[in-house]
């Protein structure tokens, strides 16, 4: 196979655009590709400061250099989860790709700072690993990015992942959340401007983009995920995207641009009910936040009593 | 050849098929869920492979559901 660009040798292809690509012509192509989705949304403005939330995967590794590349002010924050060894693999991933760079990163760990991991939490919520590992994310990401006044927060989500949470809102019609779900969540009170850069390469462009820009990423995947529905899907549209390549792009895109705005008003409806949780401010539509109380069942506080400890 | 699996690691020792697509399909594994490094160095479906070939099939699905 030939590259479709220059005719050298192809490493890999994209059936989605009926094209192979050389190693360079490919590396060109992803930021041809993080380039549009910015524009097209625009995501970030010139000279804003932008904070990368990184695991250690060949994601949020792949978001950060490649906002570098594209020469935006882009810092990354990794947050400790205590899973265990993967945890700790992970953490070494992200902190060697920064040191090696000499780039910025912020380090918050969950069990040091709030008093509980991932599994504690999810224990005492009674949610699903995965349910209380994003609530974490969400909450904490968007507190570090406004108390250390960056403009963005970027995440690694890329097409296969709104794929597959687009699959999940529509099998079960949850309108709300597909009010939700856009690349670019606007800033509000309380609230830094969410943005997903990655949404026009797929999760195998960006492991490709990883070995031929020689990151190091960690290939294991997180222990507690397996089995889990989000992964179900992705193997569903796979197969589908298998005999009919260009269905996941057509699917995500086809909603944003003809559907998405048909469910914004329920979002619009529900931010406006929304207060400060009387625990730690965040916005949110009750008296305390899911994140604070979901902290003090793990660390067995009553509600609104919390230690300076 | 030998094929190194990962999650969990793993490895099969066997005889070269035509080339990396006819691998996936005799190993039942859709290709848009894998990268396939060879040697060191990503390979396309169409790559004939050779009995000395070391091939890693890298599964690029990850993540939970946040």
């Amino acid at each position: 196979m030939k590259c479709g660009r220059c005719r050298a040798p192809a490493v890999i292809e994209v059936r989605r655009h009926n094209a192979g690509y050389c190693r360079e012509c490919f590396v060109r192509h992803c930021r041809e590709q993080v380039r549009r989705a910015i524009d097209h949304f625009h995501m970030i403005e010139p000279g804003e400061r932008v904070l990368v939330a990184v695991s250690g995967g060949k994601d949020s590794l792949g978001l950060w250099q490649l906002l570098r590349e594209l020469g935006y002010d882009a810092d990354g924050l990794y947050l400790g989860l205590g899973i265990g060894q993967y945890s700790d693999t992970s953490g070494r991933h992200v902190r060697d790709f920064a040191d090696e760079r000499g780039w910025t990163l912020l380090e918050i760990d969950l069990a040091a700072e709030y008093g509980f991991d991932v599994q504690e939490g999810s224990r005492a919520a009674k949610r699903a690993p995965c349910s209380a590992c994003g609530l974490s994310k969400r909450h904490v990401f968007n507190e570090a990015a406004t108390r250390h006044g960056y403009d963005v927060l970027a995440t690694g989500h890329n097409l296969d992942d709104e794929a597959a949470v687009l699959l999940g809102n529509v099998l079960r019609w949850e309108s709300e959340l597909l009010g939700r779900q856009h690349p670019v969540l606007p800033a509000a009170p309380g609230f830094a401007r969410k943005v997903k850069p990655l949404i026009r390469l797929g999760e195998r462009e960006l492991a490709a983009y990883c070995v031929l820009a020689n990151i190091d990423y960690i290939v294991e995947e997180c222990p507690m995920a397996g089995g889990n529905r989000h992964l179900g899907y992705k193997n569903t549209l796979n197969e589908i995207e298998e005999r009919s390549p260009g269905t996941k792009a057509a699917f995500v895109f086809g909603f944003l641009e003809r559907a998405h705005a048909r469910f914004t008003v329920e979002v619009d409806d529900a931010r406006d009910e929304l207060r400060p949780c009387a625990l730690c401010g965040a916005p949110t539509p009750g008296d305390v936040c899911a994140f604070c109380r979901m902290r003090a069942r793990a660390v067995g506080e009553p509600l609104g009593v919390r230690s300076n400890s | 050849m030998r094929v190194v699996l990962r999650n969990p690691k793993r490895e099969l020792d066997v005889p070269a098929p035509r080339n990396v697509g006819r691998l996936l399909r005799d190993l039942e594994i859709v290709a848009e869920s894998v990268i396939v490094i060879r040697n060191d160095t990503l390979a396309t479906n169409d790559e004939q492979l050779s009995d000395d070939d070391v091939v890693e099939i890298r599964p690029v699905t990850s993540g939970g559901a946040s």
